[in-house]
């Protein structure tokens, strides 16, 4: 689904991504771990152009993403994103935040758009929450109501920028719950974590970074139990 | 009981003062230029800041842009050269080059006195609206755009709704110097506030009396737009805490 090639990223001459090359297919759920400043944000940011590559190539559902021709907008209504920040609009219930790109960018009618938002609401457990604001809400409800905006638009490929790092440790586990489900129902996912046990025990593929390339990946039990790098063994001790 | 006697009934210690004051603005209906100068003062604050908005809103989304978008380079430049000139040149002489040189054909003052007084304050408002879309959360236009939305929709439905509170406050305070910069409309012949009241003081000698009232007129405005301001900002605190 999405194939990442000899991809590079310089911000001001410094080099943060030095040639990364990776397959996601689809139904793949996929964590990417290593050492702050490890360039691990900026590889999920790449894949639906937050951040414009400096070399190599993107190619998404057969579509080269780094192609100057190609209609952005149009590709990454097709991955959904969720911030570490969360990034909701404070200026709109939590029901206009799910409905306004739907209805915008899919001229889906906006009873049908509403019906499709409170049943992922419900899914969250939040359905009772749509006419809230978001600063009316808790961290996890916020990131809550985050995946279900994303999801809304129905991506093919769910991107994930640290979605639990802003977070009170007691609200962590309500957004890997929905995570998970997320996993279990077969979204493609990729997920850039601090979160071990969520990597060891929902993704299948690791992909350990570090200094801006991929050090080694391979399923958790690969990654976890028998890490051959000596930089990965060190990092894994240091964190779990 | 007409205006006149109304003033002249007045007796006591303050006989002599009233019977000057009728004197002054009442003789002749003087005080229907006034009227006039006042209604023309409104119209012409009112109809600039609503071209000034216009344009200030137009450079200030163009200049955002233009910061990422090559295509807009040439725009962003055209807007920097009009912010440059517009701030560099005092106004009382941008209006004589509207009035005497743009618009010389033109046969009511009062719309190109608009347009010039707009056009100056397009500039600043400029400033003021992009420092507004600077302070909301670079966070938010990634968000937009990450769920599909271009820039101009992102810029138009996430993030000048949010900009417009931090914008609201400085647009009163642009309200509130332009009412009083277009006291020198009088300067291409327009009758505004001062010019009527300069008028009369011209015909009558009165110069304290006129000059007071004008002024009088003029901070009574400048007070109750404050008033509003400072509802407004109240108000503006409370949504904060939504």
């Amino acid at each position: 689904m999405i194939n990442v090639k000899n991809l590079q990223k310089n911000f001001d001459g410094v080099e943060v991504l030095k040639g990364i090359n990776t397959e996601i297919d689809k139904g793949d759920v996929i964590c990417v771990i290593g050492p702050s400043g490890s360039g691990k944000s900026t590889f999920l940011r790449c894949l639906n152009m937050l951040e414009k590559p400096s070399g190599g190539q993107i190619i998404f559902e057969g579509d080269d993403l780094t192609d100057k021709k190609i209609d952005l907008d149009l590709h990454r209504q097709k991955m959904g994103m969720v911030f570490q920040q969360f990034n909701l609009f404070p200026h709109m219930t939590v029901m206009k935040n799910l409905t306004v790109a739907p209805m915008m960018l899919k001229k889906v009618p906006e009873a049908d758009a509403k019906a499709k938002a409170l049943e992922l609401l419900g899914k969250v457990g939040l359905a009772d929450r749509a006419d809230a604001y978001p600063n009316q809400l808790s961290g996890g409800q916020k990131q809550r109501v985050a995946i279900v905006r994303a999801l809304c638009m129905e991506p093919d490929v769910m991107l994930f920028d640290e979605p639990t790092s802003a977070l009170d440790p007691e609200m962590v586990g309500e957004v890997l719950d929905v995570m998970k489900k997320l996993a279990a129902a077969g979204m493609t996912m990729v997920v850039v974590t601090h979160e071990m046990g969520f990597a060891r025990e929902v993704s299948n593929r690791v992909l350990f970074l570090e200094d801006g390339v991929i050090l080694e990946e391979g399923t958790p039990d690969e990654i976890f139990n028998h890490p051959q790098n000596e930089r990965l063994q060190s990092f894994l001790a240091k964190v779990l | 009981m007409t205006l006149s006697s109304l003033f002249l009934a007045a007796g006591g210690p303050y006989a002599a003062w009233f019977a000057k004051l009728h004197e002054t603005f009442i003789v002749n209906d003087r005080y229907k230029l006034l009227i006039e100068g006042f209604r023309n003062t409104i119209i012409l604050t009112l109809g600039a800041l609503a071209i000034g908005l216009v344009i200030g809103t137009i450079v200030a989304v163009i200049k955002y842009l233009a910061e990422d978008a090559p295509s807009l380079r040439w725009a962003a430049f055209l807007c920097d050269v009009y912010l440059t000139v517009i701030r560099g040149v005092p106004m009382v002489v941008q209006l004589l080059i509207f009035y005497y040189i743009i618009f010389s054909h033109a046969k009511d003052g009062i719309p190109v006195a608009i347009v010039a007084f707009g056009v100056n304050s397009g500039a600043y408002m400029a400033e003021l609206i992009r420092s507004g879309i600077n302070a909301v959360d670079s966070g938010q236009m990634e968000a937009g755009r990450s769920l599909g939305m271009n820039r101009l929709q992102t810029m138009r439905v996430i993030i000048l709704p949010q900009a417009i509170r931090y914008i609201l406050p400085a647009i009163f305070n642009e309200l509130i110097a332009l009412l009083k910069e277009t006291s020198i409309a009088g300067y291409v012949a327009e009758i505004d506030l001062t010019r009527a009241g300069n008028l009369i003081r011209n015909n009558t000698y009165d110069a304290i009396n006129t000059l007071f009232l004008v002024a009088l007129v003029y901070l009574t405005m400048v007070i109750i737009l404050e008033q509003i301001l400072k509802k407004l900002e109240r108000r503006l605190r409370k949504g904060d805490k939504r």
